[in-house]
């Protein structure tokens, strides 16, 4: 049985939004996760619209996970982190594939971590965990809130453990995580959350 | 407030609704949005809905087959793209360098941006033909289905505050001038300059429903294909594919990728990283 099809899976994936900062953020957290982990994790890290997306090569070098760009129509697996790409916003369909569009930008960002988080939500619905790191803008916030009405787990940086604290502040604020976790023990967190019981 | 488990049955039916207003979205009007990537599509008619102060997705097909105005909103939200000048510097540098020495063959250059939102890409490209000495010979054909879009494609005036970006985009695409001459700046807004308008048509044309618009020598289509599901994208790089004169040249957005189609071995990778393709001359369509 797929995660998609197993009734018992507690959880389908995994979302994170990063901004000032993210690049040492993700490298932390990402780094520490396990080939066997269990859930496609969706990323948006700001990044201006020319950017070569550097973070994405080195990130796939050195994690155990594979790291990639996301691509349109993809089907998410687990094993892989999909990186939303520069100057596109990143949706996941509801049959697990992920699209991209170029709308607006939201909260001054394209790609906005709102604008994955809304989708993931309506798309996983419980089965999800939302993850807000560093940074300077509310890119989130909503987001994350809307994870947390959908009844999936929401989980913010401490703010004392961030490059620029605004962002999980402002996250914690609106969407009032179960959990505020330093930095260093996201990963143990995730993992701790997907263990079988 | 549930801390509750999302009932699937509840997703279900908002799908089921928003599957009927498509559905009478195209029976009433003729708009098919029907195959169009669904989260995009809900995004954008839940967003409609928030801001109309309906109650639900039923109530907007109520409306929409009584012929109120909300029909205007939709096909204004689910048909709006947003685009800048030069986006993708990269690309533009590539059209320079592999495809104007393509088009310099050509005694008379037709060129379809399909899907042309608001003008944005069309302008770039005039300028970069102009810059190419390529402009006197070439037709462009600018089409979308957005009434609104094409009008203010039509008037070319952009706000000021996009100018900053736009210009560095433009310098970092190769330009070989200032970008300030190709504009006029009033109060908030830039106005590009007649002269870059002269070769350019708009017209009316909905890639969902309508085959071919004209026979041409190259094709740009950036990010219009992502909204479509892969049945439609199919179609359309099918009536893409029928539209080229053999030779000739489709540039896609870069995340979209030809390879995925059945068109696809109709042609040549002229450079992958940038989805510019090249229509074989032994293609037999």
């Amino acid at each position: 049985m797929t995660a998609h099809t197993d009734t018992r899976v507690k959880f389908k994936a995994v979302v994170m939004g990063s901004s000032a900062g993210g690049m040492d953020a993700l490298t932390e957290v990402l780094s520490r996760l396990p080939a066997g982990f269990p859930l496609p994790i969706l990323v948006v890290q700001h990044v201006s619209p020319i950017s070569e997306n550097y973070l994405v090569k080195h990130l796939d070098s050195i994690c155990k996970l594979n790291v990639k760009e996301a691509d349109e129509k993809e089907q998410i697996k687990c094993g892989t982190v999909y990186f939303a790409p520069p100057n596109y916003h990143l949706l996941v369909e509801e049959d697990g594939s992920l699209s991209l569009s170029v709308e607006q930008r939201v909260n001054y960002s394209r790609p906005s971590i709102d604008v994955l988080f809304d989708s993931a939500a309506i798309a996983f619905g419980a089965k999800l965990i939302g993850v807000i790191l560093t940074g300077a803008n509310n890119d989130g916030s909503n987001g994350l809130l809307k994870i947390k009405e959908a009844g999936g787990i929401a989980i913010v940086q401490t703010p004392s453990t961030a490059y620029v604290d605004s962002m999980p502040l402002a996250a914690i604020q609106k969407a009032d995580p179960q959990f505020v976790v330093p930095l260093s023990q996201i990963a143990g967190k995730l993992i701790e959350l997907c263990s079988v019981e | 407030m549930t801390t509750g488990n999302q009932k699937p049955k509840d997703t279900d039916n908002l799908n089921i609704e928003i599957r009927l207003l498509l559905e009478a979205i195209y029976l009433k009007y003729g708009y098919d949005f029907r195959d169009y990537s669904f989260a995009h599509i809900k995004r954008r008619i839940l967003h409609r809905m928030n801001l109309a102060g309906l109650p639900n997705v039923l109530s907007m097909v109520e409306k929409v087959l009584a012929g109120h105005d909300l029909i205007q909103h939709l096909l204004s939200d689910l048909s709006i793209n947003v685009t800048e000048m030069f986006r993708d510097p990269e690309f533009f540098k590539k059209v320079r360098s592999e495809v104007a020495p393509i088009l310099q063959t050509y005694p008379h250059i037709n060129i379809w941006h399909a899907g042309c939102a608001t003008g944005e890409e069309v302008y770039s490209m005039a300028i970069l033909l102009h810059e190419e000495d390529l402009l006197r010979r070439s037709q462009l054909y600018a089409t979308d289905f957005n009434n609104m879009a094409l009008r203010k494609a039509k008037e070319a005036v952009y706000p000021i505050s996009a100018i900053k970006e736009y210009t560095v985009n433009y310098q970092k695409s190769g330009g070989k001038a200032s970008f300030s001459d190709y504009y006029t700046a009033r109060y908030n807004s830039a106005m590009i300059h007649n002269n870059l308008k002269n070769n350019v048509v708009f017209a009316m044309h909905n890639l969902a429903i309508e085959g071919p618009f004209a026979e041409v020598h190259m094709i740009v289509c950036r990010n219009v294909l992502i909204y479509f599901n892969r049945a439609l994208q199919n179609k359309v790089i099918g009536t893409f594919t029928e539209s080229l004169l053999p030779g000739g040249i489709l540039c896609l957005g870069s995340k979209e990728d030809l390879q995925f189609s059945e068109y696809f071995r109709f042609f040549a990778t002229v450079d992958p990283a940038h989805k510019i393709y090249r229509k074989k001359y032994d293609s037999t369509y």
